[in-house]
């Protein structure tokens, strides 16, 4: 059995010299090489970086200096999010080769703060999707069971910490990307709030909806990455200048007294059975813990997906026009420029994502965005009111990830 | 049926997206089937409702949060135009656009 490390074990190991930064680094590149090729989990490895990282935290251990919170910690980074001098493809063909010059904030956080990159996870393409099969470069499977979907589309970040070939690992959410995978490997996973982490450096899809979290194999270690990549940025103008809670604290306080809203809506009728019974089984701890269920309505549950289409699809056919072959990425070439454009477009992008830019251009294009783009924003107000509405009166909604647990492949 | 063959035409056109006869098909399709589930929306009267335009508020607006305007030295050109297709430094080259 290989060991399970956590964050506050490498820090513990790496001080008391039972391991350095470097022998562990190359411990999960082992452990890479044994299970990827099944797993398909990350699509590039960066050795070079990681060991650099690790002989500078070495460093720091034989000078007797103190370590930066993620000391020696590999990670794993989903693969829309810029790292520099790592190819960082989003899962398309339109940017196989495409290397990032500059850090992404989050990266530059983790960097500072010691932690040790270890390569690039597999994703839907464009962050497109709920299982992972949307990758150009081919599904991920769930370690736990290799035949079923790791979910999506963070499911090589998930699928990198469930198999413990990560101890902590970025992904990205804009309709459930990091929580849905997440539960389907049995991995914590935060989505934290819109602007709590920076987006600078994150390759957009939907900017109105995309955040990044972190996937670890504890609830502790989760909040010790947020802490370190949250926090406002002068580089993200959507960054929120809230200030960053010790989140490693505040997760040990007692939940004593807490109102917990349990949404109707979200217990339909296409919820399986075992994931209804855990739910409720969670839900009698919490009460044990002394905390209050209080029944709550959120009425325009019903609405968020239809919304979603809309909004999601709108920003992603804006923000993926930048993909036209001139600047970086794949380029087809032709004897017109607008040919050009159409080709490499038309060659590049998998079939997700086309549909998603037709549609989103559909609702924005001239007649029907009122119909459908402006009716989106005004139940995205509505939806949003129910929560601000529920959070008047509880403290927390407790509700299922995913309705139904990790499904077969195909 | 919301959405023609004609329509997704011309909306490839707009995306510059070029799609053969059976993505047009397959993408009218199944983009009808969404634009119906999305018809559902109208069940709601949203005549009074302001539409969300950005998701944070007051004081962390985006427009709230702006910074000064600063010029800094950014020498980034030579690692910017290595992942182009097609460079010519210090421009990116592409296929003729003015014909004469």
């Amino acid at each position: 059995m290989t060991q399970n490390w956590t964050i506050p074990g490498v820090k513990d190991a790496l001080l008391a010299k039972k391991i350095s930064a470097r022998e562990l680094s190359a411990e999960f590149y082992k452990r890479i090489s044994a299970r990827n090729s099944e797993l398909n989990a990350y699509l590039a490895l960066s050795p070079e970086r990681a060991y650099r990282q690790a002989d500078k935290i070495d460093a720091l251990v034989a000078a007797g200096k103190p370590l930066p919170p993620l000391a020696g910690v590999p990670v794993a980074i989903k693969d829309v999010i810029s790292t520099r001098g790592i190819t960082t493809t989003c899962g398309s063909k339109i940017l196989e080769n495409y290397v990032p010059p500059f850090d992404a904030t989050a990266i530059e956080r983790l960097d500072a703060a010691g932690a040790v990159i270890l390569g690039k996870t597999n994703c839907d393409e464009f962050a497109m999707g709920s299982s992972n099969e949307n990758s150009a470069y081919g599904a991920v499977r769930n370690p736990a069971s290799t035949d079923r979907v790791p979910g999506g589309s963070s499911g090589g970040s998930a699928a990198a910490v469930a198999a413990g070939l990560a101890i902590a690992a970025l992904g990205t959410d804009t309709g459930g990307s990091i929580r849905q995978p997440g539960a389907l490997c049995g991995v914590p996973a935060m989505m934290g709030s819109y602007g709590r982490v920076s987006r600078y450096g994150l390759i957009a899809f939907a900017s109105s909806l995309d955040r990044i979290g972190p996937f670890a194999t504890s609830v502790a270690d989760v909040a010790a990455v947020l802490r370190v990549i949250a926090g406002t940025d002068p580089l993200d103008s959507t960054s929120t200048t809230a200030p960053v809670p010790d989140y490693q604290a505040e997760i040990l306080k007692p939940v004593k007294g807490l109102r917990l809203g349990i949404p109707k809506e979200y217990f339909g009728d296409g919820m399986d059975a075992d994931v209804r019974q855990k739910i409720k089984a969670g839900l009698e701890i919490y009460k044990k813990l002394g905390c209050e269920l209080v029944d709550i309505r959120m009425p325009h549950t019903d609405y968020a997906i239809a919304t979603y289409y809309i909004i999601a699809t709108a920003e992603a056919s804006s923000n993926l026009a930048r993909y036209d072959g001139v600047r970086f990425g794949l380029r087809v070439d032709s004897d017109s420029l607008l040919s050009m454009y159409k080709k490499t477009r038309g060659a590049g992008f998998g079939a997700e994502v086309k549909r998603r830019i037709v549609l989103g251009t559909y609702v924005l294009s001239a007649g029907y965005y009122d119909a459908y783009y402006l009716k989106g924003q005004k139940v995205r107000a509505l939806i949003a009111q129910d929560f601000r509405n529920a959070f008047m009166n509880v403290d927390a909604i407790v509700t299922p990830t995913s309705p139904v647990p990790a499904f077969r492949l195909g | 049926m919301k959405i023609t063959r004609e329509d997704v035409v011309r909306v490839a056109e707009l995306a510059y997206l070029d799609l053969s006869e059976s993505e047009l098909e397959t993408y009218r399709r199944q983009i009808d089937e969404i634009l119906e589930y999305i018809g559902k929306l109208n069940e709601l009267d949203t005549s009074a409702v302001e539409p969300m335009a950005q998701v944070l508020a007051g004081d962390q607006a985006a427009d709230a949060t702006m910074r000064e305007d600063l010029v800094v030295p950014c020498a980034v050109a030579h690692d910017i135009l290595i992942q182009a297709p097609d460079p010519e430094p210090p421009y990116f080259r592409v296929p003729k656009v003015i014909e004469r």
